[in-house]
């Protein structure tokens, strides 16, 4: 049988604000346990939250940017449920009225499909603590540091049907939420998290089959390690004559698959209900119209431009595009050099990023800046050095050596253009070769990439090469 | 002095005729002397008291003395006190000392009151007669075997033993009302939004509210006035500036149309109480108010309705007690689950229990409907009920309790008898209308209250109607034998 | 609605109440008592009647997103039985 998988994610992003979502403690990521758990945060008795404006900010920009519809009214909710790292026991999140909804996101599954995948909502709501299970005499050690930061909980359709478009779905919000400057995406300290509802079904049945949910995947690979495992598994499982159960699934990044977590075993009832002690948010269409005002291009609007006003490929201006960093290098780049959109791709996607790759370096701490790279572009467009020359600059400049110029003048590595210095140089060449000058008499025309590799040799690679080939054809056969 | 009202005390004070620390220690002497028979106080603070009292003793030489300056209250033990035991009447909360001050307690203090001790109270409020708290019940000054009322029982029994002048309390479903009119003083619930409920221990969020207690309406409304105002830490609260409340209690009630509900004079009513309204009412006919009957017919819905908004919001409310970061934790517990269920199960009391699963059942998958959203909406066709009523009248009377207080016992192996004890003053709290209890007669010795209910906002208007009538009755001077 | 010993012993895990065997049928007893109160709800016709969440029509008030708040966890640990290393502490968490 052919199996079709279904795959829905839930994203956590959270969001970059300076305060909680419902108190005035530091967000700030790393500190000495507890010791940004306010009382609110902590849950004492007779405390009360107060929404922060800034989240409601944040939530309307996600909204503006994927298509969605901002409610003009919605409502916190409590989730009822006992952990030890939910100081209340309950969760203060958005149930029956979120506040972004059905919305949408394109993604590109390869060169030339794009998929449209649907947004069912995004609401707001408060992150847990975090439990600490190294050993304390047998116990759990909770931090709430992290109670009460707020997250944006982005919901999709059940629209993917593989890892890829999954995992290319994630990195669209990935890039989105960063491009917004409403979330760092730092995966590593879980700003940017994300669980898989995973199903699999007969191809060509319209119904779903039963899911899991995956939770704990924080990081690109794992989504894509966790939904192969799970889907394989699956169809072990429904062609072995089993069923499926709908449960939750640790995925165990060390093992490479996911076993039920056995925290989460029993039925939970969440007894939702709307938080007495929070009102309505409402949002009027000036306070939209705003933010609207307030947005960045986004990363699609983006991208079409570079392709349109430098001529990219798709592939090409979709790189560039996928961090607002990244495009905004690019452009400071093209800028620098004159206006060479191709040359400046070309350099930033390739010896660039080679060397940030190399010394793991992100964009915005490159010790070579868009302008300096852009002024050695220049050096070459303008033709003082060849692009050879100019790869021998770029790792001076890597290496911190000033700009372009200063590189070439200190160096001498100016490209000899003058036809009378380079001849002077062939002449001598010729003159010292007269075995080779023979053998290209009598036919041998490869003999003529010696000759070539001579003058360049004489010149250390300044020679202009186009020059050497026109000067050299001709004294060749002058001579 | 213990005779002497909150005004006549900050006269006394300013014009020197005793010191704030002297009238501290007699309270503080007084409570010594008459509260082990009556356990209406379960902290008594003396040493911050008498600190407090010096402070005020030096704000009042400076001049710089407002009416509350260096009068003590006495403080309902739900509201946080730093560094001051805070227990909710509750095992719970026994070890658990606050780390900060409420809204409330900070203004009072700020106001330059002396807080002398917290008071006893039903247990997390949940309760209409006292008889819920961890630490014992309260008697009622009037008979000591019958119940203050609930749930700020203590608060009112204080202020009725003349223990303190005037003390604070918090209103979910009558528990102000219900035992000032059980102790004969003058209880105030204000407004829902109103007083700020930060840092007052939560029952049900959408209905709790702050007031005063008092032996007159004077004094309430200078108590109000302290516990009024804007908070930014309470998403609830109102943005709205606080009247002066003393400024109109004078004012001529001629022509104040008071609106009678049919419903609140029907059966379950004890005649005796019912005589004593009528006759209250006559006073205010004398007054010059006009009479008229009106109906609010879905009041036959509060408790029910009640009974299931406000368990629903204290099972999620009281989630946070699970031995963990405060309160009372289990010993030695086999895990996590053991840890929580005994640890609840233990520091709560039975009709905490009882409350929070009929809350958790309520909210629970396949019930939400039937129970919680079946009880928002009967909510609504009560308010409704009430601002069609204010459409016709500016106040609207009652009985505040359909009897006088009960005997200790007789009511607490059945939580639906009393539950009916709050049955007008439900109402009020799910509408979140202003409400006020005053002293107005006695029926076998024993107070009754009139019920004074306003429309939002209107504090200032209940106050002036309270004030005038005990401008002309002195049921609200009247003192509990064994306390003169 | 009467609520059999069996729906009591869940409610109470729901809400992670411990209550003695002994006591249930009591509770058992109450509860069906005040549902069977709360249940004079049900005759009421409230088709069309939005439900009321709060008393008063206001809608939630933003506040500026400023750190007020400044470290008071050792004030605050002094009101838990079990802490070590300022973390609060329970029984092993299995996940």
């Amino acid at each position: 049988m052919k199996w079709e998988t279904v795959i829905g994610l839930e994203i956590h992003a959270q969001l970059a604000t300076r305060s909680k979502i419902f108190s005035g403690a530091s967000t700030r990521y790393g500190a000495e346990p507890n010791t940004q758990a306010c009382a609110v945060d902590l849950g004492l008795p007779g405390v009360l939250p107060v929404l922060n404006a800034e989240v409601v900010r944040m939530a309307v920009k996600f909204g503006l940017a994927t298509h969605s519809t901002v409610a003009p009214r919605s409502i916190f909710a409590r989730k009822n449920y006992f952990y030890p790292d939910l100081p209340k026991g309950y969760q203060i999140s958005q149930y029956e009225l979120p506040i972004v909804h059905d919305g949408y996101l394109d993604i590109e599954v390869d060169e030339d499909t794009v998929k449209r995948i649907g947004i069912t909502r995004a609401h707001l709501e408060e992150d847990a603590g975090k439990s600490l299970h190294e050993d304390f005499h047998g116990m759990t050690g909770i931090d709430l540091n992290r109670a009460g930061t707020p997250l944006l909980e982005i919901v999709s359709e059940p629209d993917m049907r593989s890892a890829r478009e999954a995992v290319a779905y994630m990195k669209k919000i990935h890039s989105l939420v960063r491009y917004l400057g409403i979330c760092d995406g730092n995966m590593q300290e879980g700003s940017f998290r994300c669980d898989a509802n995973v199903s699999v079904r007969p191809q060509g049945q319209a119904a779903l089959g039963t899911r899991a949910e995956l939770k704990n995947i924080n990081s690109f690979r794992f989504v894509e390690q966790a939904i192969n495992y799970e889907v394989e598994r699956q169809i072990a499982v429904l062609e072995g004559g089993g069923t499926v159960i709908q449960e939750t699934r640790l995925f165990d990044a060390d093992r490479h698959e996911t076993r039920p977590m056995r925290s989460k075993e029993e039925a939970n009832d969440y007894r939702y209900f709307p938080d007495p002690d929070l009102l309505p948010v409402e949002i009027e269409p000036a306070f939209i119209d705003a933010v609207r005002q307030t947005l960045p291009e986004l990363p699609e609007v983006k991208k079409q431009r570079f392709m349109e006003d430098y001529g990219l490929s798709v592939y090409d201006a979709g790189v560039l595009t996928a961090t607002r960093e990244l495009g905004d290098y690019f452009e400071t780049v093209v800028e620098a050099c004159g206006g060479q959109g191709k040359l400046a791709a070309n350099w930033v996607m390739g010896d660039l990023s080679g060397a940030l790759n190399k010394a793991g370096l992100e964009i915005g701490a490159s010790p070579v800046s868009a302008d300096v790279l852009g002024g050695l572009l220049r050096r070459i467009e303008d033709g003082t050095i060849s692009g050879k020359i100019a790869k021998q600059v770029f790792e001076a400049l890597w290496a911190g050596a000033g700009s372009a110029d200063e590189v070439i003048e200190s160096q001498g590595l100016k490209q000899i253009s003058d036809s009378s210095a380079i001849e002077g140089i062939i002449r001598d060449v010729l003159a010292n070769s007269p075995k080779q000058v023979e053998q290209y008499r009598n036919g041998q025309e490869k003999v003529f990439g010696y000759f070539v590799g001579q003058v360049m040799k004489a010149t250390q690679g300044k020679a202009n090469p186009k020059q050497v080939n026109e000067l050299l054809k001709k004294m060749i056969n002058d001579a | 002095m213990h005779h002497k009202t909150l005004v006549e005390l900050g006269a006394g004070l300013r014009q020197g005729e005793y010191s704030s620390e002297e009238l501290t220690r007699a309270c503080l002497d007084r409570a010594a002397v008459l509260d082990p028979q009556l356990n209406s106080i379960i902290t008594l603070t003396g040493e911050q008291a008498l600190q407090a009292a010096r402070d005020a003793d030096a704000r009042i030489r400076s001049g710089e003395a407002g009416p509350l300056t260096g009068i003590p209250y006495a403080h309902k033990d739900i509201f946080c006190t730093k560094g001051v035991r805070t227990s909710c009447g509750s095992r719970m909360l026994d070890n658990f000392i606050a780390p900060y001050d409420a809204t409330v307690t900070r203004q009072l203090n700020a106001a330059g009151a002396v807080m002398i001790g917290k008071t006893n109270m039903d247990e997390f409020a949940m309760g209409s007669s006292n008889e819920t708290s961890f630490y014992g019940p309260v008697s009622n000054p009037w008979d000591s075997e019958t119940v203050p009322g609930g749930s700020s029982g203590g608060s009112a029994a204080a202020v009725a033993a003349r223990l303190v002048p005037v003390s604070t309390g918090t209103d979910t479903g009558g528990s102000i009302r219900q035992p000032a009119a059980l102790c004969g003083i003058t209880g105030l619930k204000p407004t829902y939004g109103r007083v700020s409920r930060y840092g007052m221990i939560a029952f049900a969020s959408s209905l709790d509210q702050a007031g005063p207690f008092a032996r007159t309406a004077e004094d309430a409304a200078l108590m109000l006035g302290a516990m009024a105002g804007f908070d930014p830490r309470d998403s609830t609260s109102v943005e709205r500036t606080v009247e002066d409340y003393t400024g109109g209690l004078g004012d001529s009630l001629e022509g104040l149309k008071i609106g009678l509900p049919n419903e609140f004079f029907g059966e379950g009513l004890d005649s005796t109480v019912a005589a004593a309204v009528e006759a209250a009412l006559d006073e205010y006919r004398k007054l010059g108010a006009i009479i008229t009957e009106i109906s609010l017919p879905n009041s036959q819905l509060a408790v029910p309705t009640y009974y299931v908004v406000a368990p629903a919001e204290c099972s999620s409310n009281l989630s946070r007690f699970d031995g963990v970061r405060f309160g009372y934790r289990a010993t030695d517990p086999a895990d996590l689950e053991d840890l929580y269920k005994r640890s609840r199960g233990e520091g709560f009391g039975a009709e905490v229990k009882r409350r929070i699963m009929i809350g958790t059942y309520a909210l629970s998958a396949g019930y939400y409907d039937a129970y919680y959203l079946k009880a928002q909406q009967a909510r609504r066709l009560i308010r409704e009920d009430f601002i069609r009523a204010f459409e016709q009248v500016d106040v609207i009377m009652g009985p505040t309790s359909p009897s006088v207080a009960f005997r200790l016992g007789e009511k607490s192996n059945n939580p639906v008898t009393m539950y009916l004890s709050d049955i007008y003053t439900i109402a009020v709290n799910l509408a979140g209308l202003p409400g006020m209890s005053i002293p107005a007669g006695f029926a076998t010795d024993m107070p009754v209250g009139l019920q004074l209910i306003g429309n939002y906002f209107e504090e200032a208007r209940l106050l002036n109607a309270a004030h005038r009538y005990q401008q002309v009755t002195d049921w609200h001077e009247r003192i509990p034998p064994g306390y003169e | 609605m009467a609520l059999e010993a069996e729906e009591v012993e869940k409610i109470a895990h729901l809400a992670r109440l411990g209550i003695d065997h002994d006591d249930i049928p009591e509770y058992a007893r109450n509860l069906s008592d005040i549902l069977a109160f709360v249940e004079h709800l049900n005759g009421v016709d409230t088709r069309g009647v939005e439900p009321l969440a709060h008393p008063l029509d206001a809608v939630q008030r933003l506040r500026p997103d400023e750190v007020t708040e400044t470290d008071e966890r050792e004030h605050f640990l002094h009101n838990a039985t079990l802490t070590e290393a300022g973390l609060y502490l329970v029984p092993k968490v299995i996940e």
